[in-house]
């Protein structure tokens, strides 16, 4: 059984249709991508997953039950976690809030996350009393990641994690992503970055102004001459 | 020289702090749904009809807890029915909302006194008089800034130490991440609410105390004093607003004492203008400059 699965989603904003039916299947333990334009509907898919936008119709399952239609509340205690698009760590709150904000609603001792945040990103802890408007773009992106592990989460979901990050930095953020994955948790990834996305996935969608285009593994769409012409750049090696 | 302006000092001092206890309301409310209150004003005096009503049947023992527990059910009723429906709306609906809101506690409040000044209680201890140097006051005077201070400080304790305090503040800058960490908004904003009533609540016994009549409209003046504190001490911010009131307070008694206590109240809005003319985000308001 697939952990997530997304069936003929549709979710419109104000008449405008931004996903026009469109179904995903996430196994468990796998990263999966999206790939595609600006303004394919990429973000909104992540969103309507985590609850933000209410669909028009079609169906969420997630472990085996029927996610779509609940509260955001509701879908991050089953552990659906979001990194958002431009990272949007609380500025007014130290590095350390951000953390134990984002383990909100757990009630046992979240030290050992902390620790485990600060093992993974060694930089966060330096910073751990600063406020997280102070950090790099590279930073709040680790603080962004690990403010979203602190739940414990089964899908871990990426909106366009290395967005205005320097090539060095973003090579560090895949890094992490594989880390987490060899780690158990199921990630799905939306990237403009799709080259750097295909090579990690496990498989792949295109999304097309709201509609599926190609699905394949990661390999496959990296290979597919079509992909390469309208996302990879033709002079890529 | 000093003599003389003691009564004067003390008076606006505690005054400062009854506007402060006021103005707290406007500036965490502002803090998270960048809203004035226009109500607040209102509710701050159907705090004070509350004592009014109570106090004919009950000692204050009962009656100070049920006031401050009457007047956070109205508060959270406020935002329930006047705001919460409207979260996705405009701002500018919002504020005529807001606007509406303060006439219909206005005139309910009409409605049921009739319209007739209802004496204030007078609350034992707090009305009892006391002699300080050359000067004679009420205990209230001397009460006021103490209990002020004190409530200002556990708010804040509140809000940097706890965990509601770190959601307030998380969903003061984002709603929508704040959400996807699991935070119910509406209670966050809910509890902002229900703070800043029982502070309101608070300041009418002291305020009342002061001025001993209760009418619809008596809340208009001091609500628009703590309102033009809070603006003065950058709105959003709780520290601010406090000093904006204290400083408020102090400088009109000190107009009073120099013999122009017609020009006091005209000092504060002048105040308004010159803050919103000159910095417009007062002494502690927030940068609104981000980095993306």
């Amino acid at each position: 059984m697939s952990l997530l699965y997304i069936d003929d989603l549709r979710v419109s904003y104000g008449g405008i249709e931004a996903i026009k039916g469109i179904s995903i299947t996430v196994e468990k333990g796998e990263i999966v991508t999206l790939i595609g334009a600006n303004g394919a509907g990429k973000s909104t898919t992540l969103r309507a997953i985590s609850g933000l936008v209410p669909l028009k119709s079609g169906t969420i399952t997630y472990d085996g039950s029927v996610i779509s239609g609940q509260s955001p509340q509701k879908i991050v205690s089953e552990g659906i976690c979001m990194v958002p698009e431009g990272r949007r760590v609380f500025p007014n709150l130290t590095v350390q809030e951000n953390l134990r904000i984002g383990a909100y609603l757990r009630k046992d001792d979240i030290q050992p996350d902390i620790d485990h945040v600060y093992q993974l990103f060694p930089r966060l802890k330096e910073r751990s009393w600063q406020l997280a408007g102070t950090l790099s773009g590279g930073e709040q992106q680790m603080l962004a990641v690990g403010r979203a592990l602190m739940m414990r989460p089964k899908l871990l979901m990426m909106d366009e994690p290395s967005l205005g990050l320097a090539p060095l930095v973003i090579r560090d953020i895949f890094k992490i992503i594989q880390t987490l994955h060899e780690e158990g948790i199921t990630i799905l990834l939306v990237e403009q970055n799709a080259n750097a996305a295909l090579r990690i996935a496990d498989s792949a969608y295109v999304l097309e102004t709201g509609s599926l285009g190609m699905h394949g593994t990661g390999k496959e769409l990296l290979d597919d001459p079509r992909v390469k012409e309208a996302y990879l750049g033709k002079a890529r090696e | 020289m000093f003599n003389q302006l003691l009564p004067y000092l003390l008076a606006g001092v505690s005054v400062g702090g009854q506007y402060a206890l006021i103005a707290v309301g406007y500036t965490m409310v502002y803090g998270i749904l960048r809203l004035i209150n226009f109500a607040h004003g209102d509710v701050f005096t159907a705090a004070g009809f509350f004592m009014v009503y109570l106090m004919a049947s009950m000692p204050l023992g009962v009656a100070a807890p049920l006031v401050i527990l009457l007047t956070v059910a109205l508060g959270f009723t406020l935002e329930r029915v006047a705001y919460k429906p409207l979260r996705q709306a405009p701002r500018m609906s919002v504020m005529i909302s807001a606007i509406g809101a303060s006439y219909l506690l206005q005139n309910l409040m009409w409605y049921v006194t009739g319209g007739l000044a209802k004496q204030y209680p007078v609350l034992p201890l707090l009305s009892d008089s006391v002699q300080i140097g050359a000067a004679s006051t009420k205990v209230v005077t001397l009460v006021t800034p103490v209990l002020t201070v004190l409530l200002v400080v556990a708010l804040q304790l509140l809000i940097k130490h706890t965990k509601i305090g770190m959601a307030m503040r998380a969903v003061s800058v984002d709603f929508e991440t704040s959400q996807l960490m699991g935070i119910k908004i509406n209670s966050v904003i809910s509890t902002t609410f229900i703070i800043g009533s029982a502070l309101a609540a608070v300041g009418s016994m002291l305020y009342f105390t002061n001025y001993s009549t209760v009418t619809p409209t008596v809340g208009a003046m001091p609500g628009l004093k703590a309102f033009v504190a809070a603006v003065f001490g950058g709105i959003g911010s709780i520290p601010g607003a406090v000093i904006g009131a204290f400083i408020i307070g102090i400088c009109e008694n000190l107009i009073k004492a120099a013999g122009y206590t017609a020009f006091s109240d005209a000092f504060t809005f002048a105040l308004l203008i010159l803050v919103l003319l000159f910095r417009p985000t007062g002494l502690f308001g927030e940068k609104t400059a981000e980095k993306v």
